[in-house]
C-alpha cells in the first residue's frame, strides 16, 4: 500500500540528504531538493514502479521576497492517478539567477505551465523548446505575478485610492 | 510541439501546392467558441501545422485574489469555468474549508451535490448541443436549452443570479431551499429525460453525424496522460479517472453512480461519454433528493460563525452576532497558516485550487489548476494533418471555455 511513509522512506533511500524539509500538511507529503536535482527526482517518482508519479497535475511558482537567495519557490504536484495519492516538490531559487532544469522532457504538461511560470515570474527554464510569453504581449519587460508589482496599472491619474484603501 | 513556427514550409511531391499558405484562424470567429487564435499552416484544406496563442482573456485573477478577503474571491471563481459557475464557487469553498477545518452537515453536502451536478448537465449540454450546431444540425440545440433555461430559473431561485452565479457560502448556502425550488426540480426530472431521448436519437445513431465524428480529433490514452488531460476528454481515451471517485468530496462516497469511459477517444465517443454524464448526474440528483427526505430540513449551513456572516435580525439585536459580523467583514478573524490543494470535477475535468495562506486577510498565494488551459496544448498534436472543417469541430468536443484557459 502505498502510503506518505512509505514515500517518504523510498525518497531518503535513494536520494539521502538531497531531499529535505519533509512535512504533511492536509494530508499530501511535501518536500524540497536543490534545483540542480530537480530533474533526477522528478524522473525517479515518475519511473519507478512502486512509485508510479506518472501525471503531472500542475506545476507554478510562488514567490516569497524575504527569503534572500530562496525568493521563487516552483512547486510541481505529482499524482500517482492508480492508487490516488498526490505528492508536493519545491524547488527554491535565487531571484538573481532564476534558471531551473525544464520538466518538459518527461511531461508534456509542463509545456504551457513553465511558459506561464516564466511569464508572470521572471523563471528561466533551461531547456525549454519555446520559452515565450503566453498570456501577456511580449514587449512586456516586467513579470506581473511578483509581489512588488502593483494591483493596478500606476500610470492613471484619475482614481484616488487614499479614501477606498486598496 | 509548440517550435517556433517556420512560415510556407516546403511541401512534398504530390501536394497541391509548393509551400504551405498561412491561415489565421483568428481570435473573433463564429466558429471558435471562446476567443482562440491559431495560426495555421495549411496545404489546400489540410492542416499542417498549428500554433494557438492564448490570453485574449486573461483577467489577472491570481493577481487579484491576493487583494480580496476570502468571501470576496467567489466572484471570481464564478468567471472562470462561466458554463458551470457553481461547481467552481463550491470548489473554492470546500478549500477554505479544508483549510480551517470546518466539518458540514450532511444536509449541505446533499444540497451542494443537486446544484454541482444540475451545473454539470447545463454545461455538457451546452457542449454536445454546440457539437451539433458546428456539424450543421441546429434543432438539437433548440430542443436542449429550453431545460438549461429550467437549470437557471433553479441557480435563481437559490442565489439570485443565473450565469455567474456566486452559488453559496464557506459553510453552506446563505438560505434554504425553498419549496418553489423542490418544486422546480420535480418539473425539471420529470420533463428533461424525454428530451434528452429526443436529443439522443437525434445525434447518437445519425449516419451523417457518425461519418462526420469517428475517427476525427482522436488522441490515445498514453499521450492524454502525458498531456495532462482530465475529465470526460481522459475518460473518452478510456481511462477511468473520475475525481468524484478518487478523491471524493462533498459526500460523494454515499451515492451510487458509474462513470462512463470510451474507448478510441476521438469526438464520437467524447460526444457519448457526455451523454452518458448527463444521465448519471440526472441519477445523482434524485438519490441526492431521496436522501435529503430524511434530515432535518433546517439545515442549510455549518456552525462555524467565524466564517459564516450571522443573520441579519441578529446581527441588530444580539451583541456576539454583532462582533462576529464585524470581524468577518473588516478580516479580523484568525485564519489557520498554511498551504492547501483541493480539487472538484468540474464539467472539463479536475479544477484545482492551490492556495497558501499566510494568516491575513487575503491568500498569499491563489493557483487554480485550470484542466482546459493544460489540455489545450495538446490541440496542434490532435488536428496536425486533418481538414480544416474538422479542426473546428474537435475545438468545441474538447469544450474549451476560454474564461477558464486564460484566467
Amino acid at each position: 500500500m502505498l502510503s506518505n511513509e512509505y514515500i517518504q522512506k523510498k525518497l531518503v533511500d535513494k536520494f539521502g540528504e538531497a531531499v529535505f524539509q519533509f512535512s504533511e500538511p492536509y494530508g499530501m507529503l511535501t518536500f524540497e531538493a536543490d534545483k540542480e536535482n530537480n530533474l533526477k527526482v522528478l524522473t525517479f517518482l515518475k519511473e519507478d514502479p512502486e512509485l508510479m508519479f506518472t501525471y503531472l497535475n500542475d506545476e507554478t511558482v510562488v514567490h516569497y521576497p524575504d527569503a534572500k537567495g530562496k525568493e521563487l519557490a516552483v512547486v510541481y504536484l505529482l499524482q500517482n492517478i492508480y492508487a490516488g495519492i498526490r505528492v508536493r516538490f519545491k524547488v527554491y531559487t535565487d531571484i538573481q539567477k532564476p534558471d531551473v532544469f525544464t520538466a518538459t522532457s518527461l511531461f508534456e504538461t509542463a509545456n504551457w505551465l513553465e511558459r506561464e511560470a516564466y511569464d508572470f515570474f521572471g523563471v528561466n527554464f533551461v531547456g525549454h523548446p519555446n520559452l515565450i510569453r503566453i498570456m501577456n504581449v511580449e514587449e512586456m519587460d516586467y513579470h506581473p505575478l511578483r509581489k512588488e508589482f502593483p494591483l493596478e496599472d500606476q500610470t492613471r491619474i484619475d482614481k484616488d485610492d487614499d479614501m477606498f484603501g486598496r | 510541439m509548440n517550435q517556433k513556427q517556420k512560415q510556407n514550409i516546403q511541401l512534398p511531391e504530390g501536394s497541391l501546392g509548393k509551400q504551405t499558405s498561412t491561415l489565421n484562424l483568428g481570435p473573433t470567429h463564429p466558429a471558435t467558441h471562446g476567443v482562440f487564435q491559431n495560426i495555421l499552416e495549411m496545404d489546400g484544406e489540410r492542416i499542417i501545422d498549428a500554433v494557438p496563442t492564448v490570453g485574449f482573456i486573461h483577467r489577472a485573477f491570481e493577481k487579484i485574489a491576493e487583494h480580496r478577503a476570502y468571501y470576496q474571491i467567489t466572484p471570481l471563481t464564478d468567471r472562470l469555468n462561466y458554463c458551470s459557475s457553481p461547481i467552481n464557487n463550491m470548489g473554492w469553498h470546500m478549500t477554505v474549508e479544508k483549510l480551517i477545518g470546518a466539518n458540514l452537515p450532511k444536509r449541505v453536502d446533499y444540497m451542494r451535490v443537486i446544484i454541482m451536478e444540475l451545473a454539470r448537465i447545463a454545461d455538457h449540454l451546452v457542449c454536445n448541443s454546440v457539437i451539433g450546431v458546428d456539424t450543421g444540425a441546429f434543432s438539437g440545440f433548440i430542443y436542449v436549452f429550453e431545460f438549461r433555461e429550467l437549470i437557471y430559473e433553479i441557480f435563481e431561485e437559490v442565489c439570485g443570479s443565473r450565469l455567474t452565479t456566486n452559488i453559496g457560502r464557506i459553510g453552506g448556502f446563505e438560505r434554504n431551499f425553498t419549496d418553489i425550488v423542490f418544486q422546480k426540480l420535480d418539473h425539471f426530472l420529470k420533463t428533461f429525460p424525454k428530451a434528452m431521448e429526443e436529443f439522443e436519437t437525434l445525434f447518437n445513431r445519425n449516419r451523417i453525424f457518425m461519418e462526420r465524428t469517428i475517427g476525427v480529433g482522436g488522441i490515445e490514452a498514453e499521450r492524454a496522460l502525458n498531456y495532462g488531460f482530465t475529465g470526460p476528454n481522459l475518460r473518452a481515451t478510456g481511462i477511468d479517472y473520475d475525481i468524484r471517485t478518487a478523491h471524493p468530496y462533498s459526500s460523494y462516497q454515499d451515492f451510487d453512480f458509474s462513470v462512463p469511459v470510451g474507448t478510441t477517444g476521438d469526438l464520437y465517443d467524447r460526444f457519448l461519454v457526455r451523454n452518458a454524464e448527463i444521465w448519471e448526474s440526472v441519477s445523482l440528483i434524485k438519490q441526492a433528493l431521496q436522501k435529503m427526505k430524511d434530515l432535518d430540513p433546517s439545515v442549510f449551513h455549518a456552525d462555524i460563525p467565524d466564517f459564516y456572516l450571522p443573520e441579519k435580525e441578529d446581527v441588530y439585536t444580539k451583541m456576539e452576532a454583532l462582533i462576529y459580523h464585524f470581524k468577518i467583514v473588516m478580516g479580523e478573524t484568525d485564519i489557520p497558516v498554511g498551504e492547501v490543494y483541493h480539487s472538484v470535477e468540474g464539467g472539463n475535468g479536475e479544477l484545482g485550487f492551490y492556495l497558501i495562506s499566510d494568516g491575513g486577510r487575503s491568500p498569499y498565494r491563489l493557483h487554480f489548476r485550470r484542466p482546459c488551459f493544460i489540455y489545450y496544448q495538446a490541440y496542434p498534436e490532435i488536428i496536425k494533418g486533418s481538414m480544416l472543417s474538422d479542426a473546428v469541430i474537435t475545438m468545441s468536443s474538447l469544450n474549451l471555455i476560454a474564461g477558464e484557459l486564460d484566467a
